[in-house]
């Protein structure tokens, strides 16, 4: 039990009063954030209080101004995309960063094909994995096959390539940028189960959302980031319930009230 | 009104009957473009046999096609890749004609013709790794950075060479003749080297992770550099394959013609784009035809010789150019639907 508890608890990732500014700007401004073995986070915030910027930087997309990542308690120097992907970090966008005009497979193992010999690719294994992956998340339909043009799917069986992705290398930390944004109620359904499947197998999410309904739900603890810093880290059993989350939320993009708008 | 929505009868609608699965169909569909390119090329060569029969129904016309056909393909088919990774290079002419100024200078100081022409690919995969690199870590536009190159590396072998041609007559009884440019079973020997560079380029851009990467970064190269993939390194990759290309092409049309001249690779420029657009690649990058390309140039090949084997002037070459060029855009309209 105590071995267990101990893997519970265990840092897979940290952000160090990480910074990131735009000329005199600050859009992240000294931010604190650990997500650990097999819990799921929601991060919440207006718009503009930094979420995106801060997903991009634990991506790996743009660097940090300042501050420090550390990964399984070690501190990792010039954090790009690809050391990123190598401390099992997989980031779902929210514009989902798929190549449309490719197939499924194609973009399954975008920059990570797999390979025989001299780097050609192994077609059938590429086949069979992407057709594995997309039956473990339930995105499975007869109209579309893992050589079908991701263009030619809706935007749920889109979202379903890039959970797909996402799960494929085991990744430990799943980063999920407002996943169910235009998604139908069924669709919506999905990614909630593809979350719950995920952190049953002991990784962790980071869940990105407008909608707090929905990442009440979902989460285990919450991060509330405004105007780039930290309002609220909690866990849900202190939160209590949606609507004091919801209340929250109101009150730091009000501090006087609505006394203004109600007058 | 909860009462009667609760009584509402949901029915599960029946699934829809779904498309048989066909094969051959698919394979039609999934080489649309390249199987397009090939029905305009049979529908050109039919009207050719028709206006001259003569000309056309005998195997002459053909030979000498196909002994300046694999220069063409072996510019056409890598600026497919460049193409798809979404970047043009107009620079191929002048690399091509320095690979073979290199090749003919070897030559001439006595060098082994088979060391000569291992040198003459080296300076086109150098070339193109100098101009990729320019266009790319400089962030040039490669439509005019490559048009620069074309004229400056045309105008150092000007300036050198005085615009004199080297005259290479021993290479007409070596070795290196026979094996690259003889004849075998009355088929000019370099085409069929010129299908193998085909094959292995359709390897490369279809069964390759270099391929694949070309591919995704020309469709989205926001995401492939979000999944860890060095996009810089992939487009300079491209002009590196099509540098080797136009020495491989230098080679060839030195060793067919035993003369180099400073002009050497000019006529091609317009010919291999023709050919890229023609085969069935569209312009924006992300998706390409290699098997599309070769028919694309075998198509651009045959025009010229077409009209001119077909009884018409001269005159009528650069208008019936265009118009192959038009139609065929056109017939690629209906299968280049571009995904957002």
């Amino acid at each position: 039990m105590l071995a267990q508890g101990d893997a519970l608890n265990e840092r897979l990732i940290e952000l160090k009063n990480v910074t990131k500014s735009y000329g005199r700007v600050f859009a992240v401004g000294g931010i604190d954030l650990h997500v650990d073995r097999g819990e799921v986070v929601g991060l919440l915030g207006d718009n503009g209080a930094g979420k995106s910027t801060l997903i991009k930087i634990l991506a790996g997309a743009i660097p940090p101004t300042s501050g420090d990542i550390l990964v399984r308690g070690v501190r990792v120097a010039h954090w790009d995309a690809a050391r990123s992907r190598d401390a099992g970090i997989e980031t779902v966008f929210q514009d989902r960063a798929l190549a449309v005009q490719q197939s499924i497979v194609r973009n399954i193992f975008m920059g990570r094909e797999i390979t025989t010999w001299l780097g050609f690719l192994d077609v059938r294994k590429q086949r069979d994995e992407a057709e594995r992956l997309m039956r473990e998340i339930g995105f499975t339909s007869k109209v579309f096959r893992p050589d079908s043009i991701v263009g030619q799917l809706s935007g749920g069986e889109r979202q379903g390539v890039a959970l797909a992705r996402a799960i494929y290398n085991k990744a430990d930390l799943i980063v999920m940028d407002e996943p169910t944004t235009a998604l139908s109620l069924t669709e919506t359904e999905k990614v909630f189960r593809f979350v719950r499947t995920v952190r049953a197998g002991g990784r962790s999410i980071l869940f990105i959302g407008h909608n707090i309904h929905h990442v009440y739900d979902i989460a285990d603890r919450f991060v509330v980031i405004d105007r780039g810093r930290v309002a609220l880290q909690a866990t849900k059993a202190e939160v209590g319930s949606a609507d004091k989350l919801i209340a929250f939320m109101e009150r730091i993009a009000h501090p006087q009230g609505l006394a203004g708008v109600a007058a | 009104m909860s009462a009667s929505l609760e009584k509402t009868e949901v029915t599960v609608p029946a699934p829809v009957a779904q498309a048989p699965y066909r094969p051959w169909r698919r394979f039609l569909m999934d080489n649309r473009a390249a199987t397009g390119t090939l029905v305009v090329f049979i529908a050109m060569m039919a009207v050719f046999m028709i206006a001259s029969p003569e000309v056309f129904l005998s195997w002459e016309i053909y030979n000498s096609v196909l002994v300046t056909l694999p220069v063409a393909l072996c510019l056409a088919v890598p600026l497919v890749f460049i193409v798809t990774v979404g970047e043009i290079d107009l620079s191929f002419p002048a690399t091509m004609g320095c690979s073979a100024w290199i090749f003919a200078l070897l030559i001439q100081a006595g060098v082994s013709p088979f060391l000569a022409i291992i040198a003459a690919l080296g300076t086109g995969l150098l070339l193109g790794l100098g101009v990729g690199a320019l266009v790319v870590y400089a962030s040039l536009s490669s439509l005019i950075a490559t048009l620069g190159m074309n004229y400056m590396l045309r105008g150092l072998i000007l300036i050198v060479t005085q615009g004199k041609s080297i005259a290479l007559l021993d290479l007409r009884d070596s070795d290196a003749a026979r094996l690259f440019t003889g004849e075998v079973f009355g088929l000019p020997v370099q085409m069929l080297w010129s299908v193998g560079f085909v094959t292995l380029a359709w390897l490369l851009f279809n069964r390759h992770r270099f391929g694949a990467r070309v591919h995704v970064v020309g469709d989205n190269p926001d995401s492939a550099a979000q999944m860890g993939i060095d996009t810089r390194r992939v487009r300079v990759g491209t002009f590196a394959f099509m540098g080797l290309g136009a020495g491989l092409a230098g080679v060839f049309t030195t060793l067919v013609n035993f003369t180099w001249w400073p002009t050497t690779g000019d006529g091609y420029l317009l010919p291999a784009i023709a050919s890229v657009f023609v085969g069935g690649t569209p312009t924006w990058g992300g998706i390409g035809t290699i098997v599309g390309g070769a028919f694309g140039a075998l198509t651009v090949a045959f025009i010229q010789t077409g009209i001119v084997a077909a009884g018409l002037s001269g005159f009528y070459v650069q208008f019936f150019n265009g118009l192959i060029i038009i139609l065929a855009l056109l017939g690629h309209r209906w299968n280049q639907k571009r995904y957002r």
